[in-house]
């Protein structure tokens, strides 16, 4: 086995220390009726360079996003990643450590998660971010749960306007505790919810109202609805917002959010079939910061009065307080977040803005050019960011396989999702206005 | 005051205008912001982040980069972690535009491979468990946890049987376990181990009852020791109409040697990360994933990948939980375990649970002379010793023995649990280590056992030689700085 470096002779020095013959010896704790008498039913093992040609193989059985032009996002999107990250973040110091509970030689990873929290502070305008978690979904499941604990109550009101997987997965977390939920429809003509929406709420009993933002159809949310009833019942206001657009819309912090949470994976992170991926999430206040569930980096100083870094605010956690924790969350997803800080660096200030202009840009000049197709309209009025919704007697599915075969995956069919006839497109500033003419052309001469 | 740091942070390099990356010019005309969005919902400044060169940016990570311990920069025994060697080709062949760069919605006849993928490692967990259905969506071993509660208790409502709503957990279990419990609303009750570091079978008897949703168990246990009354235990649970659920977080110790089903486990997690070596990441991305027993698979989060044919499909299980994640979970973690699994085989894996189990043995007999072994039995993947000598004779904790690891260029065992031994010291060496180092390390603990004696104050003080001296740990939970604030 190449990376079993005990040789024959070290093993047979090693069992006769321990007085015994045998490796098998050493299992007799386990009942012999328990043991496995033949070995695994597993492939025969592969060298390096078979496992390589296996991988290859599978590889080429997956249409990748670097050959084809996708315009594909709901919650993956195809942007820009800067080479220098997967330099960094292949440096075995970083790849090779695990949670940093000595902090005396971990100050790189603690570091970097702190300037991570720091970083989420300024795009969310949050005064608190702890570590990461394991993606947007989960972390707002998890924003939902804290906001139960927080306020005392045990209602939790999301959009129907809110991406159908995340919407799932709150369910099933806050199924599992109990807590009820009610939904808000969206209007069909401007696809937000506005605040007629908000009359059938028992709001006394809310905990928290979510607001995705964008929403799921790419569409802005009036925040300020969200906010007064809010306000009003004293129900916290979540906000699960998609980073690069804040490059461009006003930050949470400012439209009086409570919570904010959202996927990180454009940031720097690879599409990767869904995942890895982080989530994010920022809180203000001192009650609230203290309930925030995950893993927590705080500054502080050594003996000798050298600034450093460590984990901190335990008590609020797990391995400290067992059944009483604020979550059960013990890993974050560290590396994941160390590409979305080395990202936001590389962009900057500038650079990021820029990115958020270009995503804008290019999604309106592709809507428009949709648009003039014959048949196909924009069924929601409200503006748009990235992603957008197109509607048409068309059928997606079948109109994405046609394309196939000149290198377009695409939008997204909302025919999964119930919404036949509708199609979401997101286009990232990866994609260029030829990449965009090409395919409405190619649209156009077969639906018109 | 200027705070002393040793690396600036990368807000403190930064000056206005410089950039770290360049798009290409933008392409497409131009409308103003404003027809697109109305001005109320914009920003007047973009967020500040810093403005550094692309240089700047990867000195400030190589540097940060080197105040940091690996498994690449050294020993790693951190108990119940299992930092083994991470194989540098998974990383080569999960960065494949194949893998890397495919979303998670495109045309399923478009990612066959990735299926495929997914398809033969859930059938390879399930062969490894002794289990029968595999979910790979939970991102890491306490949302396995996670899901394998919600799964069971669909499985006692399915049957009228909601009402059950106690999980027996050990007290040397995990902290994940009692706070995965909470998530889904369950009691924990906990059952106090034996003098053998076991299960105590007769007060497990006086806990079971009509309430009893499941138990938890990790076995081997965090004492790095076989639950030899497994049977016993695995029959007072099932015969209350209870689920056994097997903590994998030491599945090193048994690849190929037993099996959780086999044992009469009905949900497993396994941690990839841990048992499967995919790189920890200095905390995460881990992977989670869960199997289960025939009766319980039609409970599991879907999607998952069945076969018709040789066409691979994703198909939502008949009463699925729902979702614990979007999409299907940490795809390019569970990627490289399968890598790891195809590197070894099934007499590989039982090779890796054989070493790291001698080389666990091989220490603890050359290390309880000078430290306390509170339960003198062969051990599994790893063993615990206290610290209890060191600290009554002569004033020396384990926290400053594990400091003292640190001034040797080791990481430190896990420290201070499980809470069941006083003064733990939890040692797991991995059996990718060559017996050089396992070597090195018994005489270094040996010398610092030593010191303890003849010069505790150089114990106590320690560690000396590391880039930052011991940290005050309860200034930074008393006063908390969270964030870097411009001064």
């Amino acid at each position: 086995m190449r990376y079993l470096p005990l040789t024959q002779e070290e093993r047979k020095e090693m069992l006769q220390s321990l007085g015994v013959d045998k490796i098998d010896d050493l299992f007799t704790s386990i009942p012999q009726q328990m043991r496995l008498n033949t070995d695994l039913d597993l492939p025969e093992p592969l060298a390096e360079a078979e496992l390589v040609r296996h991988f290859s193989e599978l590889a080429s059985k997956n249409n990748d996003l670097k050959s084809s032009v996708s315009f594909l996002g709901a919650g993956s999107y195809d942007h820009l990643i800067p080479s220098a990250i997967k330099h960094l973040v292949g440096r075995g110091e970083f790849l090779t450590a695990y949670t940093p509970y000595q902090p005396e030689i971990t100050q790189g990873v603690l570091q970097s998660i702190f300037e991570y929290q720091t970083l989420i502070c300024e795009l969310t305008g949050m005064e608190a971010s702890n570590a990461s978690m394991y993606d947007g979904a989960s972390a707002l499941a998890e924003a939902a749960l804290m906001a139960c604990a927080a306020t005392r109550r045990e209602l939790v009101v999301l959009p129907a306007s809110l991406h159908p997987e995340w919407r799932d997965v709150v369910r099933l977390y806050l199924e599992s505790q109990n807590v009820s939920i009610a939904y808000l429809p969206y209007d069909e003509a401007t696809g937000v919810v506005d605040a007629k929406a908000m009359e059938d709420i028992s709001w006394s009993e809310a905990a928290c109202v979510v607001v995705q933002q964008p929403n799921f159809f790419g569409l802005l949310e009036n925040v300020g609805v969200f906010k007064k009833v809010a306000e009003e019942s004293g129900a916290l206001l979540v906000m699960a917002v998609d980073p690069i657009s804040l490059s461009l819309l006003k930050s949470p912090g400012e439209l009086g959010a409570d919570i904010v949470v959202g996927d990180g994976q454009s940031l720097g992170n690879a599409m990767g079939f869904g995942g890895p991926s982080l989530g994010f999430f920022a809180t203000t206040g001192t009650k609230l910061i203290r309930r925030m569930p995950g893993r927590v980096v705080g500054e502080t100083v050594d003996t000798d009065g050298t600034t450093g870094f460590v984990l901190t605010l335990q008590t609020r956690e797990q391995h400290i307080r067992r059944e009483k924790a604020t979550s059960n969350i013990c890993s974050n997803q560290a590396l994941n977040a160390l590409m979305a800080a080395i990202y936001l660096s590389l962009m900057g200030k500038e650079g990021f803005k820029d990115v958020g202009y270009q995503c804008l840009q290019k999604a309106n000049y592709m809507k428009q050019r949709l648009l003039e197709i014959d048949g196909l309209s924009s069924p929601f009025s409200a503006p748009s960011f990235r992603e957008f919704v197109i509607e048409g007697d068309v059928d997606w599915e079948e109109v994405n396989m046609r394309l196939a075969e000149h290198g377009f995956v695409g939008g997204l069919p909302l025919e999964r999702f119930g919404q036949p006839g509708r199609v979401l497109f997101s286009v990232t500033e990866a994609r260029t206005k030829d990449e965009i003419d090409s395919y409405v052309n190619l649209l156009r001469g077969l639906i018109s | 005051m200027t705070k002393r740091r040793l690396v600036p942070l990368i807000f403190e390099r930064s000056a206005p205008g410089r950039r770290g990356y360049r798009l290409p010019d933008l392409d497409v005309p131009e409308v103003p912001v404003t027809e697109l969005i109305p001005s109320e919902f914009l920003r007047d400044e973009p967020p500040a982040l810093p403005e550094v060169s692309e240089l700047e940016v990867v000195r400030h990570y190589t540097q940060l980069s080197r105040l940091n311990h690996g498994v690449d920069v050294g020993f790693y025994p951190l108990g119940s972690c299992t930092m083994k060697y991470n194989p540098r080709v998974h990383e080569d062949v999960t960065s494949l535009p194949g893998f890397a760069a495919i979303h998670p919605y495109q045309p399923e006849e478009t990612v066959q491979g990735a299926l495929e993928l997914i398809y033969n490692l859930s059938e390879y967990l399930a062969v490894i468990s002794g289990l029968h259905a595999t979910t790979l969506q939970p991102a890491a071993g306490a949302h396995g946890e996670l899901t394998g509660l919600m799964v069971m208790k669909a499985y006692h409502e399915q049957r009228g049987e909601g009402h059950r709503n106690e999980v027996i957990i050990p007290d040397s279990a995990h902290g994940t376990n009692p706070a995965s419990c909470a998530m889904v609303g369950y009691k924990v009750v906990e059952v106090p181990s034996n003098e053998r570091g076991a299960v105590d079978v007769e007060a497990l008897k006086g806990l079971v009852g009509p309430n009893t949703a499941g138990l938890m168990l990790t076995n081997p246990n965090t004492l790095g020791l076989f639950d030899e009354n497994i049977c016993e235990i695995a029959e007072l649970i099932h015969d209350a109409g209870g689920l056994l659920y097997y903590d994998g977080a030491n599945a090193n110790a048994i690849m190929g040697i037993a099996r959780p089903g086999d044992m009469g486990f009905d949900i497993v997690h396994f941690n990839l990360h841990k048992t499967f070596s995919t790189p920890h990441g200095g905390g995460g991305p881990g992977a989670g994933p869960i199997v289960v027993c025939k009766d319980l698979a039609q409970f599991l989060p879907g999607p998952v990948v069945a076969k018709e044919g040789d066409r691979y499909t994703f198909v939502t299980p008949e009463n699925s939980i729902g979702r614990v994640r979007s999409f299907y979970g940490n795809f390019l973690v569970y990627a490289r375990a399968y890598a790891y699994i195809l590197s070894h085989g099934g007499k590989g894996l039982r090779e890796v649970s054989e070493t790291a189990v001698l080389h666990a043995n091989y220490m603890m007999n050359k290390l309880k002379d000078v430290y306390q072994l509170p339960y003198d039995r062969t051990c599994m993947h790893e063993f615990v010793l206290s610290g209890k000598w060191q600290k009554e004779r002569h004033g020396v904790r384990t926290l400053d023995i594990a400091k003292r690891l640190l001034d040797y260029g080791y990481h430190a065992p896990t420290v201070y649990f499980p809470m069941v031994v006083d003064e733990a010291i939890m040692i797991e060496p991995t059996e990718t280590e060559p017996k050089s180092t396992l070597d090195e390390f018994i005489e270094v603990m040996r010398t610092i056992a030593e010191e303890a004696e003849t010069n505790p104050e150089l114990v106590t003080s320690a560690p000396h030689t590391t880039p930052l001296k011991r940290l005050d740990e309860s200034r930074a939970a008393r006063q908390p700085i969270l964030r870097w604030e411009k001064a």
